[in-house]
């Protein structure tokens, strides 16, 4: 029972994926080609609203549920696997349309050949690990 | 039912990155990836994957909600066949290479079933999935990790790997795109 929070918050992140057609490959073109406001509408707003959040979270000293204070942890500093593993990230994201959330989406709304996407992006993970020591970082 | 507003979107994913940071947890949807690879056994054979996954249980449970998420929407908040509606001049540039005017939420160029057995159709989901799995360990997170949770921490990190998002989707679209479609 304890997960069930999870769950629900899962079902809203798929709900607001769907909703706002961010699982569409034709916004995320739409996107690359800077031709309509809608997504970076939707990046700019959570973003913004993240901001906000997270410096007061920070400013109050905010706790979990379970009584923790919530922390953020500094990423390792780099330039070179951000931004490598960035440009091989855009050029998936552009061409399957969908990042690794809405991928799941997708197999849920019906579009069952996103389960091809998933299951390569399970495989390109896994080269990852396998490779990982000899490509910069 | 009509998609929601961009604005009302923007909202909700970022309650989504708040709720689980009030669960104490990380918004950052490509770990399953490397959690799954895992479960799988690739841990025997590859030392990243040798890790306890056990405490990733919560993310999993995420990912079973986002899919039941999807059919939620798709059976009971949306018409069914809604096109998206994207601008007219995205429409123009993808009819020029060879894509129908939207019928509904993805292009059956590349979706439907009849395209996964082609050889071109099957390599261009194949290559795409690969791309964004290597690439999203490789940059240390994906969309929800780095544009959402790692901007709104305004670590340089993730604005670096946004950085890398766009140069890698420019460079597809207009680089790409003419040459294989």
């Amino acid at each position: 029972m304890k997960f069930i929070k999870y769950l629900i918050v899962g079902i809203l992140f798929g709900v607001v994926m769907s909703k706002s057609e961010a699982i569409s490959w034709y916004r995320i073109q739409e996107m690359f080609r800077f031709q309509a406001f809608h997504m970076f509408g939707i990046i700019g707003v959570a973003v913004t609203l993240g901001v906000i959040g997270v410096a007061l979270i920070k400013k109050f000293k905010l706790r979990d549920l379970e009584g923790n204070p919530i922390m953020f942890y500094p990423k390792n500093k780099s330039t070179a696997r951000y931004l490598l593993g960035g440009i091989i990230f855009g050029l998936g994201w552009a061409l399957s349309g969908a990042c690794p959330g809405p991928m799941v989406v997708n197999i849920g709304y019906g579009f069952m050949s996103f389960g091809v996407v998933f299951l390569f992006a399970l495989l390109g993970t896994f080269l990852y690990g396998a490779i990982k020591d000899k490509i910069p970082h | 039912m009509q998609p929601w507003p961009w604005w009302f979107s923007g909202l909700v994913i970022s309650s989504v990155m708040f709720l689980l940071l009030f669960y104490g947890k990380s918004f950052g949807f490509s770990a399953n990836l490397r959690t799954i690879c895992s479960i799988g056994g690739a841990g025997k054979k590859v030392k990243f994957f040798d890790f306890d996954w056990k405490k990733q249980t919560w993310n999993l449970v995420f990912l079973v909600g986002a899919i039941i998420g999807g059919y939620i929407t798709s059976e009971f908040l949306s018409y069914p066949d809604q096109a998206v509606a994207i601008s007219e001049n995205t429409i123009k540039d993808l009819e020029v290479l060879g894509f129908a005017a939207p019928s509904s939420v993805q292009p059956t160029e590349l979706f439907s079933m009849e395209a996964i057995f082609t050889v071109k159709g099957f390599l261009i989901l194949a290559i795409g999935g690969l791309l964004v799995g290597f690439g999203a360990r490789y940059a240390g997170g994906c969309t929800s990790g780095h544009a959402i949770s790692g901007i709104a921490d305004l670590q340089v990190p993730s604005m670096i790997a946004v950085a890398g998002f766009f140069i890698g989707g420019l460079i597809m679209t207009f680089g790409i795109f003419p040459l294989i479609f």
